[in-house]
């Protein structure tokens, strides 16, 4: 999916919850474009929004006004199943805690988005294999998440982000739970993910991840205040 | 604007379901006892649906076997002391003789004026001692025709019924039932033996096929009901021994009674004509006796009764079959949406990762089918055993109908989805935003 035009735009992108009688604003209009092979990163305080903005780039939720494209498609305005279908074939996650599936094993777990796209067992079972080559697991195949690092377990996430070839990564604070060490290793990996030419979008606190990145962007009360590219 | 779902093939709709057991199998492998303790439920449920209708369905067989087995055509009238007399001779230091029952005139009646009469057996039974060189055994003597087997369903084992000749000249032939053989020539074949009632001495020219506990339905239903041991004489040849009155000494005072005929046997023409028949018969008699000396037995009325009693017994059973197996099937939702709730944070992994509402459905569904379907088929062996170990350690009939193992299973898959579908939904229908963010 190499489209000519950007990865994704957002338009006048607002989100308000209503939490009894008060209603509350996240986002208030934001825009927003980021072009294949970035490397971007959200920074800001808590409760600047970017959660909101982050579940509503992954597609697990949807403005309340505005526009939001994804690979030229407008995703704003989808019910529950394409969002869904959007979702696995063109996003990859990975969290803050890992979220690997307890009962699969390593390569199970890397194998669940394929599975929702039915993707034939053989081919996925290589592919698979394949990513965790790429992640350097290819040994834990059939371990279970518990039986592996933090680091381990992360490295396990992004190449389940990696399976279905996605437009581009979403990640919420994918070092958070690591120590130094294993935050660098996983850093270096979207290092070298951003060389293969993947689009990556990072959440984060951590001025040393965002000085990896090519491009910082600082939310404010739901607003962006700045948006800096460098490198 | 395409769609970037294609539609999927069959081939790979049946892949996802096989991937979706396999799933759901590594799933509850994972809290195997709790799975197997929330199938159990299950299982009570079939296995109770299987051997109910089992252990019914061999009653009832049973009993409808015992009463065809006394000819669905025929009424049995008894002859029975009147209450009334009984208070007078239990009181009784007075010794006169008591005159009750059926008799001749009775039976020639029935014979002459009832048209859907096609045979008539009187007997005379008498109760004594029927001895063997040194054994004895206190036996029913019978006294009746040449046409008992006949008339009564009853098939000669070994040798031969008494002939009409023989009962004319007063032949001292008798036949046995089995129970007797068994107590009295435990070790040889009685035919052509002979056995003494009495002072007089009988030919056994024949022994009974066994009834087994039809008898008990065969005498008249009060305190002396008939005993498993009868020995068959022709009528004449006991009227001209034990006469028609019945003596017994009795703490001091005698008692005597005078019974004509004990039994008589009306063979209709046809199963359709009994009720008409037993109602003539009832008239017959009620017109000739002015105490309720007697007793009416239509084996086709037990039979209809019996038949209802069976489908009450049958709405019962399945009653507290269906009640264990809702039972079994609250245990599993209940189960079920604990396991939703524990299991909120996969289910948002799994809609990240691009899980339709329906893939979680089929999901948490396919589990429940697979706890009540593993439920089902233990449920249906233990359903098998059940009957097989009533029959084997008691005696008791029981049949498995071929239906009810399927019908059991099946109840219990329906009863996986059935319950399944709320939790199955209430998975599907969570925001999996929220979903992410529960501990």
């Amino acid at each position: 999916m190499n489209a000519p035009g950007p990865i994704l735009s957002l338009q006048e992108v607002r989100r308000t919850y209503r939490m009894g009688d008060v209603v509350v604003e996240a986002l208030r209009g934001i825009d927003l474009r980021v072009d294949p092979a970035e490397y971007v990163c959200i920074m800001g305080p808590s409760g600047c929004g970017k959660s909101t903005l982050l579940n509503l780039l992954g597609c697990l939720d949807r403005p309340t006004s505005g526009h939001y494209f994804l690979g030229g498609e407008d995703v704003s305005k989808m019910d529950d199943d394409s969002l869904s279908s959007v979702r696995c074939r063109r996003l990859g996650f990975v969290f803050q805690s890992y979220n690997l599936i307890q009962q699969l094993s390593v390569v199970e777990n890397i194998e669940v988005p394929l599975f929702y796209q039915g993707v034939d067992e053989q081919e996925s079972r290589q592919r698979a294999e394949e990513m965790s080559r790429l992640v350097g697991l290819e040994h834990r195949l059939n371990h279970r998440p518990y039986e592996l690092s933090g680091g381990q377990q992360q490295r396990v996430a992004i190449a389940r982000a990696l399976i279905n070839d996605p437009l581009m990564i979403l990640a919420d604070e994918p070092t958070g739970n690591l120590d130094s060490a294993s935050g660098v290793e996983i850093l270096r990996l979207f290092d070298r993910l951003r060389e293969m030419g993947k689009t990556l979008l990072l959440v984060t606190h951590d001025p040393d991840v965002s000085k990896r990145s090519g491009r910082v962007i600082r939310l404010r009360d739901g607003r962006v205040e700045s948006d800096v590219r460098h490198g | 604007m395409a769609k970037p779902t294609a539609l999927p093939t069959a081939y790979q709709n049946w892949q996802r379901l096989r991937r979706a057991f396999r799933l759901g199998i590594k799933s509850l492998r994972l809290h195997g006892l709790r799975s197997f303790l929330t199938a159990l439920g299950i299982v009570f449920g079939v296995c109770s649906v299987i051997a109910m209708l089992a252990i019914g369905e061999g009653a009832s067989f049973e009993a409808q076997e015992q009463i065809k087995n006394l000819g669905s055509e025929n009424i049995l009238v008894h002859s029975v002391k009147p209450p009334e007399d009984r208070k007078v001779s239990d009181a009784g230091s007075q010794s006169f003789v008591l005159q009750y029952g059926l008799t001749r005139v009775d039976l020639r009646r029935i014979e002459e004026s009832i048209p859907g009469v096609l045979l008539t057996l009187p007997a005379r039974v008498t109760k004594d001692y029927v001895w063997n060189i040194s054994r004895r055994v206190d036996c029913d003597i019978v006294g009746t025709l040449a046409r008992y087997p006949l008339v009564r369903n009853h098939r000669v084992e070994q040798g031969r019924f008494f002939t009409e000749r023989e009962t004319e000249t007063k032949a001292n032939v008798c036949v046995l039932s089995s129970e007797v053989v068994n107590n009295l020539f435990p070790l040889d074949s009685p035919v052509g033996r002979q056995v003494r009632i009495g002072p007089a001495y009988y030919q056994v020219i024949g022994v009974m096929e066994d009834r087994g506990s039809i008898a008990a339905l065969e005498g008249p239903q009060d305190a002396n009901r008939g005993s498993l041991n009868r020995i068959f004489i022709p009528l004449e040849t006991a009227r001209e021994r034990f006469g028609e009155v019945f003596m017994r000494e009795r703490s001091g005072s005698t008692e005597s009674e005078r019974v004509e005929l004990h039994e008589i046997t009306v063979k209709a023409r046809s199963t359709d004509q009994v009720r008409a028949v037993a109602e003539a018969v009832r008239g017959v008699l009620e017109h000739g006796h002015k105490r309720k000396d007697y007793e009416m037995i239509v084996p086709l009325e037990l039979l209809r009764r019996a038949e209802r009693t069976k489908q009450i017994f049958s709405i019962v059973l399945g009653s507290i079959a269906a009640i264990s197996l809702l039972v079994g099937g609250i245990g599993i939702m209940n189960i079920m949406l604990a396991t939703v709730t524990e299991r909120t944070r996969e289910i948002g992994i799994r809609r990240a990762l691009g899980a339709r509402q329906r893939d979680i459905v089929t999901q948490f569904l396919v589990e429940t089918v697979l706890l009540s379907g593993a439920g089902g088929v233990m449920g249906v062996m233990s359903g098998l055993a059940v009957p097989w170990m009533v029959t084997h350690f008691s005696g008791m009939r029981t049949i498995v109908l071929p239906w009810a193992p399927v019908l059991a299973f099946s109840i219990s898959a329906l009863v996986g989805i059935v319950f399944g579908i709320y939790p199955a939904l209430r998975a599907a229908r969570m925001d999996p935003v929220e979903a992410l963010r529960h501990e």
